[in-house]
């Protein structure tokens, strides 16, 4: 039959642009397909779109005007970004930050992670095609960029963390606003698994699709939620423990399907622990200063250093080279995106237009990050 | 029998979903109690943001039109962007008769600035300062570069140059 | 009838010409008046579209142009028609023109078939509903035209997947009817509404009524391409599916020929199951034109249940598509026919 159909019929693979502008890539990232009829039989990325070569522009600037660079990798998660940079001179030049800073630095971080996951859970409905959910995931969202905007100055790129420290205290307002969202994120948590996860059509797309073995997610390098729906357990958080993680209690979410479901319910369950952690801290913040002073020039011994954490989507990494000028020498961002795109192609192999969409949205890429 | 099970719980999820967006749907229609957006140009003068907000730089004057600027430009150095331009000039002080460094222009380019605060920290005067303006539409790419100092404003009694 | 205008009219054409001029006349009036029907249709149910997913999604909807944003569609209108009408340099470009119009015409011609009160409908055959049904599977070709003469692979994708989609579904938007069609013994639309005097058919079908009723709305959302079977233009895979390369008043003809389709599909269900223009119990049937006012309350409200559907669900896969029309709906329909034919036979019908 298979034979029948490409010889007398001479059907014959073909190519689909998918991008640069395109709804579905989240960006511009452009998909190069080839296709038979709707099967998908290879996918190619095409990246450098929004390339703003932000690591060479690291160079030309001092360690203090890199951080606010960081904000415009991966917009969604600053916040971890901008903590990467801090972490990474505050090891090199041993400067040793109070207790309050980290316990804030955590909960601006778990924040930033539930509201990424709930942008994430929004876009993903609206992928498969329920557009309500975007609405319901942004109501969360608004919350949360309150709060950062009446503490930190912004709604998405807070550039918050300085060296040695913060840049303001919190605000007075922070704990009330923090305690009333966790009341109301947890009575929307189960409302999204009613609307959404529940959604028999909805678990029919996903379920099974974009399957991805534990072995090959370790080849491809993929890391964050993704490589935690293949049953890897890879959260720096747990691993290598920043700020204030190493004193809080939560479990690291993983699941063994490897499919796009499994990468589903780890996000979900990630956001149930982010709650977690900050209901743990959000009556604990201890009293301190909330910067140390630095010097006005900063420059790090000559030198290798690497700082990660771990960022909404996934392990976010930083490289410096110092040769102990006040510029580095060289940067390099280890971007969680970029790995998690590269198994596009191995998870897709054989779905349909549709699912190469769902399968997309459950890696969660956000295109800056990519490209940097 | 899962045939006839599968559309019975598949029609039961479908039910929930329907529920809970009907919730809103109904609420929404008689007492827009759960509307989340706001209508923006309507509320624009009464439309606060946080004391924190950054929206421009500015330059802090008080009410004598006296700003803290000596133009020592350390703010220019620590913008990454080259958003700031500080021209300064230095005149005898009428008191101590030294010559004394005193602003000319203090001109901020709104269009390439990020935000980042740098130049706020670094004054040594806290001379610079958030504005919480936020609307900063403009027809002209030429209008977003601004001259931060008021015309006629001079340095603070008690700053040094 | 106390107010028949329509006689009035009659009279007053026949002073001024020959019967068959009068005749004449008259059929271009109706045209006339149902263009604008349609057009008031189509632009009223985007507006209610919109107002209706604003509320869904915690958002007011459009509220600027005229009252509750009334005339927001007609300034949305206006920009359509001021526009340049594009098309790509290889389409295929006679059939890339003529096909909106396969769409609007088909659309139209249904349209003629509603009965929106006693005294308002235009045209009232025997066949009614046969001919309702083979009319609106012509609508298809007019996608699909557009699909195949823009020349643009999303276009292609999402005129086969109409092809597919519609092909499917049009069996079970026809079982449903036929299970009515037992009950009723006529196809005539409005002979059907006056069986249903003594009740509606959902009530007097019970069990299979509903069932049929339950097959309708879910085949007739796929006839009508809204969510959750809205794979003809997918809009996060296919960027606009079968209009992508279309601008201006070609756009909106395919705009409003999907609302108004919409419609067609309500008020088949209103006629079938829930008694056209009748009213409840009969409290209004000796007012003339109060028919109107319930067929456009209750078809509303099913128009109201596809809009639920639309922000409730995500969409389905196209090979889920048709598991679903295949081995679910279409036995599930012929046990139907077959439960309903007897209960007709023995008489278990309330």
């Amino acid at each position: 039959m298979e034979e029948f159909l490409t010889d007398q019929l001479k059907t014959q693979e073909y190519f689909l642009n998918m991008g640069p502008q395109h709804p579905a890539t989240h960006g511009v990232l452009r998909l190069l397909l080839k296709l038979d009829g709707e099967i998908i039989r290879n996918v190619d990325m095409d990246l450098g779109f929004i390339h703003r070569s932000i690591e060479k522009m690291c160079e030309r600037n001092t360690y203090k005007q890199i951080i606010h660079l960081t904000d415009r990798l991966d917009y969604l998660s600053s916040h971890m970004n901008n903590e990467a940079v801090c972490l990474l001179v505050e090891k090199a030049l041993n400067i040793e930050v109070s207790d309050r800073i980290k316990v804030i630095r955590t909960m601006m971080d778990e924040l930033t992670r539930i509201s990424s996951h709930v942008l994430w859970w929004g876009v993903m409905g609206m992928d498969i095609g329920a557009l309500t959910t975007f609405m319901y995931g942004f109501r969360e969202r608004e919350m949360i960029n309150d709060i950062f905007e009446e503490t930190c100055g912004a709604r998405l790129t807070m550039n918050y963390n300085v060296i040695g420290g913060l840049r303001y205290d919190l605000h007075e307002n922070f704990v009330k606003r923090v305690k009333e969202f966790i009341k109301h994120f947890k009575k929307k948590l189960p409302e999204y698994d009613k609307l959404l996860t529940n959604n028999v059509i909805f678990r029919k797309r996903i379920e099974g699709v974009g399957y991805i073995s534990e072995k090959d997610a370790v080849a491809y390098g993929l890391n964050g939620p993704t490589a935690r729906g293949s049953g890897i357990s890879c959260d720096i958080r747990k691993i290598h423990p920043y700020s204030a993680y190493d004193r809080v209690d939560f479990e690291e979410a993983i699941f063994t399907e490897g499919d796009s479901y499994a990468r589903y319910k780890v996000r979900i369950q990630e956001m149930w622990q982010s709650l977690s952690i900050l209901e743990q801290l959000v009556d604990k913040i201890p009293e301190g200063e909330y910067r140390v002073k630095t010097k006005a020039v900063i420059k790090l011994p000559e030198g290798d250093y690497l700082q990660r954490v771990e960022a909404a989507r996934g392990d976010f990494g930083i490289f410096v080279k110092s040769t102990g000028q006040k510029f580095p020498y060289r940067v390099k961002f280890r971007s969680p995106g970029f790995a998690n795109l590269t198994a596009l192609n191995k998870m897709t192999q054989g779905l349909k237009i549709a699912d190469l969409v769902a399968v997309l949205s459950t890696i969660d890429i956000v295109v800056p990050d990519i490209d940097r | 029998m899962s045939y006839f099970s599968d559309i019975i719980n598949g029609t039961k999820t479908l039910l929930t979903g329907m529920r809970i967006t009907g919730k809103y749907f109904f609420v929404n229609l008689f007492t827009r109690k759960y509307v989340i957006t706001q209508q923006y140009p309507d509320n624009i003068d009464t439309l606060k943001m946080f004391d924190r907000f950054r929206g421009e730089i500015t330059l802090y004057h008080n009410e004598n039109n006296e700003h803290k600027c000596d133009a020592c430009t350390l703010c220019v150095s620590a913008c990454p962007n080259g958003s700031l331009e500080v021209f300064g000039d230095k005149k005898p002080d009428p008191e101590t008769g030294k010559n004394k460094r005193y602003l000319v222009k203090h001109i901020y380019h709104l269009e390439m600035c990020t935000m980042c605060g740098l130049c706020i920290e670094a004054c040594p005067q806290d001379a610079l300062e958030w504005g919480q303006n936020f609307h900063h539409v403009q027809y002209d790419r030429s209008k977003l570069t601004k001259v931060l100092n008021k015309p006629g404003s001079k340095l603070m009694s008690g700053i040094k140059g | 009838m106390v107010l028949n205008i329509f006689t009035d009219i009659h009279n007053l054409l026949l002073e001024y010409m020959s019967e068959e001029a009068t005749h004449i006349t008259e059929l271009i009036l109706i045209a006339a008046a149902y263009l604008g029907i349609f057009a008031i249709l189509g632009l009223l149910l985007v507006w209610l579209e919109r107002r209706v997913a604003g509320f869904f999604q915690l958002r007011l909807g459009p509220n600027r142009v005229g009252p509750f944003g009334l005339f927001q569609t007609i300034a949305d209108a206006l920009k359509l028609v001021s526009k340049e009408l594009t098309g790509t340099v290889k389409a295929d470009s006679q059939l890339y023109r003529i096909a909106p119009y396969f769409v609007i015409t088909t659309a139209l011609m249904s349209l003629a078939l509603i009965p929106f009160s006693q005294e308002i409908q235009a045209f009232d055959i025997n066949i009614g509903l046969f001919f309702l049904t083979s009319v609106s599977s012509i609508g298809v070709i007019g996608i699909f035209l557009a699909g195949w003469a823009s020349n643009n692979k999303y276009s292609l994708i999402g005129g086969m997947r109409t092809g597919i989609q519609m092909i499917s579904y049009e069996l079970s938007v026809g079982m449903a009817i036929v299970t009515m069609v037992v009950l009723a013994g006529t196809l005539q639309i409005s002979e059907i509404i006056e069986l249903q005097k003594d009740g509606w058919f959902i009530f007097q079908g019970h069990i299979p009524a509903v069932i049929a009723f339950m097959i309708f709305m879910i085949a007739g959302t796929a006839e009508s391409n809204r969510v959750p079977f809205d794979l003809v233009e997918a809009e996060s895979e296919l960027g606009a599916g079968f209009h992508t390369e279309y601008s201006g008043m070609n756009f909106a003809y395919y705009f409003l020929a999907e609302f108004v389709n919409m419609f067609i599909i309500a008020s088949i269900a209103v006629v079938l199951f829930f008694g056209g223009w009748l009213s409840p119990f009969g409290i209004t049937d000796a007012i003339p034109f109060a028919g109107l006012f319930w067929f456009t309350i209750k078809v509303i409200g099913v128009i109201f249940l596809f809009m639920w559907f639309r922000w409730t669900f995500p969409r389905f896969r196209i090979d889920q598509l048709l598991t679903l029309e295949w081995k679910y709906l279409l036995p599930i329909n012929m046990v139907n026919i077959v439960l309903m034919a007897l209960m007709v036979w023995l008489g278990l019908t309330l």
